[in-house]
């Protein structure tokens, strides 16, 4: 069920149409050719060899006996790989090939189990499986730290000892600091001040299709088929690691099957490569669940502190929060989306944000949807909840009374333009959902209600496309990000809304690096937002050529002929008496009139403003078994404007689902010997559709007045505040708070007892 | 390594090929645990002999004393369409019918359930409180045992080299009587029961006159609780009564402490499901 789906009564025809998606018969009839769907004549298989410790020293690796066992073609160390020195950064977006070039396969050290440390290319996955066994890896056991607050403890296990902090060596590996005003001032006008900790456990993103790669390499070129959220992204970093230089690299993009953030990195793709050249022959490699469990990155396990103080009238005066994030092996952890996002949403005269980065024993961190933000959320929105209360306000009305506008300064830098925080707590209080009385508990269960906001920064970046019109007057767009979220149907709506002609007339095509421009990842909730500014600047100039040759053919000024409804029409009476030329007239006619038809445009787009939401929670506990289920969930969102507004949905209710995953089931184990226990969807706890109810999403559009159709991004906001209105709900059925997640049976049911005692 | 795999149409045959094949043979049933164990390379069968192709294991009787004979590879799917069977047995069936989802219902059958040897198969705590004779075809021939007799720990069973189950035989049911069974589970689905608890029990002018319980995940095999149903027989399952044998439930139970829960979870579970479970059975047996 959606409520308020968005008006689409006006003049569109397109835009905001729930048009069929392009991919949809591919995708449900299993014809869609995912990473691991495309093979290649004379293929041989690729195998990692993993560390079985969580921290050790490499002192040899033996990889005689695995090269001369039959059937193997190819063997390969971290020598292989282009080392990239200490000493210096090299940054490809926000990763650093220092730490990617170690992460890929480790140099001096392994650093958590899990960890590549050879691959084998033999003819069958058996074989290559085989080989890894033969190679003998002399390792030096060290200590392992894995947990936030334990790594960054004097006496903890150095993870590297070229990090230091504070003059001494450390696993705090950078530190990240926003400031406004004064907040000793402003706690000391505060009449109630609270002040909580919290902790959260690394959740993996969970996509469906693991990590797979085809790797082929010819007269020194190589072509790499795989599914990554951005193919450029692909080239860029197997240059790197390699040594090729890009043009002779072309990454073909596969159809994605999910990332969230996780397959802004890659793992399998260098190693395929190297392999391949090595070789001769093309490698294929994918990872298994358990592989993708124990050595792709989860986001970070974390241990935050979050006061606020707010004066009587319910006006908040000072906020303060430390937010401490595991970055795994390497240094990279979200501490921007932590710190930064945490108090973006309220107007606070005085703040202070500070976020660790901390290295441990734990696969590296990947983005995982609003990377750090459903953390600093979390803690804040939790301690905006007891302040309410404390102030005997409703939550809302207390967010509401706080809540950023236009014009607010916020402590992460931006004085905001038009946004759209407002209405989601306006539209959320007077939803049938929050006016609706809770069930009274009975039967053994309890109920409660939960609300909380959030907020994500959006991207702009680097964006291509090319639109061509056909000869029969049929329009191809290409663009260059793959499409997780609805993008190219997106882009077809904008394009034949743009032209004026039948959604059924577009296809939008992902380009892989050679046919299409430079192309950021997906990520960031940018895609829609910056695809649909080159592909409308592209348009636009179609159309403008179009006018030419209508020009041209009338014999007129290309001045006096517009474009209306799909059609070349003479600008009014002066401009002489025409009959109108259709697109596909004039396609027919482009020869004669000049030549082909088609332009492209290529951006570093600006202008993606944040997103913000408010979700509302009911939840049902049984207290005797520990048990939390979701009755029903309600997510408002300001989206700006919905190109595609099931596709918007589907972000939305997505997002909501996998906040209640976190909130409630979902968390790496590790075993004491350091190794991650629960490798599997079995034991790592996604929840499956029949753990959650409908999950309702209000779509609000206040549109970014810094974009063409007001596209604000949508995909990373809905995860940002599930975790604290569901902690919210439980508190208010149990009349107990919790202060770490997952909100799991055992840990309920402790809870209860220990309050009972 | 080349795997053989043999179908026979008669039991004697698969005694035979299961024999010998000795150690490296593995019986096939619905194939839910033994593929998935294959594929993860936590077995390597040389043999593989499927027995779903066998009449007297695949196939639902009633005997002439009114009880059943459910073959060892009677699907969950199934074991659900038989009208008869639910009725008088609805715990057993409901038991069957949690295993996985709807597509491992068509191919999970008890007979695997219960040699997969897991403290955790959702039927076994329901077939064990139902009172059900397991019925083993060898290489020396056919012999009974009570179903939980048949598991020894986690993984292993009581059974001989060579030695296939071939049903359960569910006893007859006087009025009054039913069954029921709960597991706790921290998902709605596709989970593994952190608890299970499978009550039968005939109730007479609401006193409860006769009592099974079977306790699922909680010790390494399944366990009889017979004090937790002394604790329920000759009461009228007040509160006190249940009080009582969920407290026995939970002095029964030798949990380990793993991902999937706590031992002090587990203990306060065994008897809150015992509870709930029995009022469940009772209300079928026509209340309290
Ligand atoms: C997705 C999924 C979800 C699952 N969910 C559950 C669940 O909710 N609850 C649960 O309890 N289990 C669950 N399981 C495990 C499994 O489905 C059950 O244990 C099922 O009952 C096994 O039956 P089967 O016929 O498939 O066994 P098989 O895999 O065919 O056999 C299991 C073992 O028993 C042996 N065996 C089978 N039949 C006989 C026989 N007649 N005599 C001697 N040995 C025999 C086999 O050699 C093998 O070692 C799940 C499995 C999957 C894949």
């Amino acid at each position: 069920m959606t409520t308020n789906t968005p008006d689409t009564a006006n003049d569109n025809k397109w835009i905001g149409k729930r048009t069929i998606r392009p991919d949809g018969a591919d995708k449900v009839t299993g014809r869609a050719a995912y990473a691991a769907d495309t093979t290649m004549p004379g293929m041989i298989w690729g195998k990692v060899l993993r560390s079985p410790h969580p921290h050790a020293r490499i002192k040899s690796i033996d990889t005689s006996k695995a090269e001369v066992h039959p059937g193997v073609k190819a063997v390969m160390t971290a020598k292989d790989i282009v080392n990239f020195p200490i000493e210096k950064s090299v940054m490809l977006g926000i990763q650093d090939m220092r730490w990617m070039c170690r992460n890929v396969m480790a140099r001096e050290k392994a650093l958590f189990a899990g960890h590549p440390v050879a691959a084998v290319a033999a003819t069958t996955e058996k074989i290559a499986a085989e080989a890894c066994k033969l190679i003998v890896v002399e390792y030096e056991v060290l200590p392992f730290v894995i947990d936030v607050e334990e790594a960054m403890k004097p006496e903890a296990p150095i993870l590297h000892d070229f990090i230091r902090f504070k003059d001494k060596p450390s696993n705090i590996a950078g530190t990240l600091e926003h400031r406004l005003g004064d907040i000793g001032e402003g706690f000391a006008k505060a009449d109630i001040v609270i002040e909580r900790s919290f902790r959260t456990q690394p959740v993996h993103q969970g996509y469906i299709e693991p990590h797979a790669c085809l790797v082929s390499v010819s007269d020194g070129k190589a072509t790499v088929w795989s599914s990554s959220q951005g193919q450029f992204m692909v080239r860029a970093m197997c240059a790197y690691l390699t040594g090729l230089p890009q043009n002779d690299i072309r990454a073909i993009p596969a159809e994605i099957g999910g990332g969230f953030g996780g397959k802004t990195i890659i793992y399998l793709e260098p190693l395929a490569l190297i392999l391949a050249k090595k070789s001769g022959r093309p490698v294929k490699m994918t990872m298994s669940r358990a592989e993708v469990f124990h050595a792709s990155g989860p986001t970070s396990g974390s241990y935050s502190t979050v006061k606020l103080g707010a004066t009587r009238d319910g006006k908040l005066v000072a906020a303060q929060g430390t937010f401490c994030l595991q970055a795994g092996a390497l240094p990279g952890s979200p501490i921007r989306g932590a710190a930064g996002c945490a108090f973006a949403p309220y107007d606070i005269p005085n703040v202070h944000s500070f976020g660790y980065d901390v290295v441990s024993n734990r696969s590296k961190v990947a983005a995982y949807r609003a990377p750090g933000a459903p953390i600093g959320a979390y803690a804040v929105e939790c301690v905006m909840d007891e302040v309410a209360e404390a102030l005997k306000m409703d939550p809302l009305d207390f967010r509401l009374k706080n809540a950023a506008k236009q014009g607010t300064k916020a402590a992460h830098g931006p004085v905001y333009p038009r946004i759209g925080f407002v209405e989601t707590i306006e539209e959320a209080r007077k939803h049938a959902h929050y006016t609706t009385p809770l069930p009274k508990a009975g039967k053994g269960m309890l109920y409660g209600r939960g609300v909380a906001s959030g907020f994500w920064f959006n991207a702009g970046g680097e964006s291509s496309a090319q639109v061509n019109i056909n000869e029969d007057g049929t329009v191809v767009v290409i663009t260059g990000h793959p499409d997780i979220g609805g993008s190219r149907a997106a882009t077809a709506n904008i394009t034949a809304e743009l032209l004026g002609i039948d959604y059924k007339k577009v296809s939008v095509l992902i380009g892989d690096t050679s046919v299409i421009g430079f192309s950021n990842l997906t990520g960031g909730s940018r895609v829609t937002y910056a695809s649909a500014m080159v592909v409308t600047q592209s348009t636009e100039r179609v159309i403008t050529q179009l006018r030419e040759r209508a020009a041209k053919i009338w014999k007129i000024d290309p001045d006096a002929v517009v474009w209306e409804n799909g059609e070349a029409r003479p600008a009014g009476d002066n401009a002489g008496k025409f009959e109108p030329l259709s697109l596909g007239q004039i396609a027919a006619q482009a020869s004669a009139t000049g030549g082909p038809i088609g332009a492209g445009q290529q951006l570093n787009t600006m202008g993606a403003e944040g997103g913000f939401a408010t979700h509302v929670c009911d939840v049902e506990v049984d207290p005797d078994l520990g048990i939390v289920r979701v009755l029903r969930y309600t997510a408002v969102q300001d989206v700006g404007r919905a190109i595609h507004p099931s596709y918007v949905e589907g972000q939305i209710q997505g997002g909501a689902a996998q906040g209640i995953g976190w909130a409630l089931s979902e968390e790496y184990i590790f075993n004491k010997d350091g190794k991650l226990d629960n490798p599997s969807f079995l034991d790592y706890r996604m929840p499956v559709s029949s753990d959650l109810p409908m999950l309702d999403s209000v779509i609000l559009e206040i549109p970014n007045p810094k974009h063409p159709q007001g596209v604000r991004g949508v995909g990373e906001v809905p995860l940002v505040p599930p975790l604290a209105a569901i902690s919210n709900a439980v508190y208010d059925a149990l009349g107990r708070r919790f202060y770490s997640l997952p909100m799991s049976p055992p840990k309920v049911l402790a809870t209860m007892d220990m309050a009972a005692e | 390594m080349d795997i053989q795999y043999v179908a026979p149409r008669t039991l004697d045959e698969a005694v035979r090929a299961f024999a010998a094949a000795a150690g490296a043979g593995r019986i096939l049933a619905g194939g839910t645990d033994l593929l998935v164990q294959m594929r993860n390379g936590v077995v390597a069968p040389g043999t593989i002999v499927d027995i779903k192709k066998i009449g007297e294991l695949t196939s639902i009787e009633e005997t002439k004393d009114g009880g059943f004979r459910v073959g060892a590879a009677v699907s969950g799917a199934v074991l659900r369409e038989h009208a008869k069977l639910s009725k008088v047995w609805p715990g057993v069936v409901e038991a069957t019918n949690l295993i996985g989802s709807t597509q491992v219902q068509g191919r999970a059958t008890p007979g695997g359930n219960l040699c997969n040897g897991s403290p955790a198969g959702d039927s076994v705590p329901a077939m064990v409180a139902a009172g059900a004779i397991v019925t083993i075809q060898g290489p020396n021939g056919r012999r009974e045992m009570p179903v939980e007799k048949v598991p020894k720990g986690p993984g292993r069973l009581n059974l001989e080299p060579g030695e296939i189950v071939v049903s359960f035989t569910l006893p007859p049911r006087g009025k009054g009587s039913s069954d029921a069974y709960l597991r706790m589970i921290p998902r709605t689905e596709m989970d593994i029961a952190v608890v299970g608890c499978g009550v039968s029990l005939t109730m007479d002018g609401g006193t409860c006159t006769a009592a099974r319980v079977g306790l699922g995940a909680v010790a390494p095999t399944v366990l009889l609780v017979e004090e937790a149903a002394k604790a329920l027989i000759g009461s009228k399952l007040d509160d006190a009564a249940l009080a009582k044998a969920a407290a026995a439930c939970s002095a029964a139970c030798r949990p380990i402490d793993d991902k999937r829960g706590t031992i002090a979870y587990r203990t306060k579970v065994a008897g809150v499901l015992l509870k709930r479970t029995t009022l469940i059975a009772a209300e079928r047996a026509g209340g309290k």
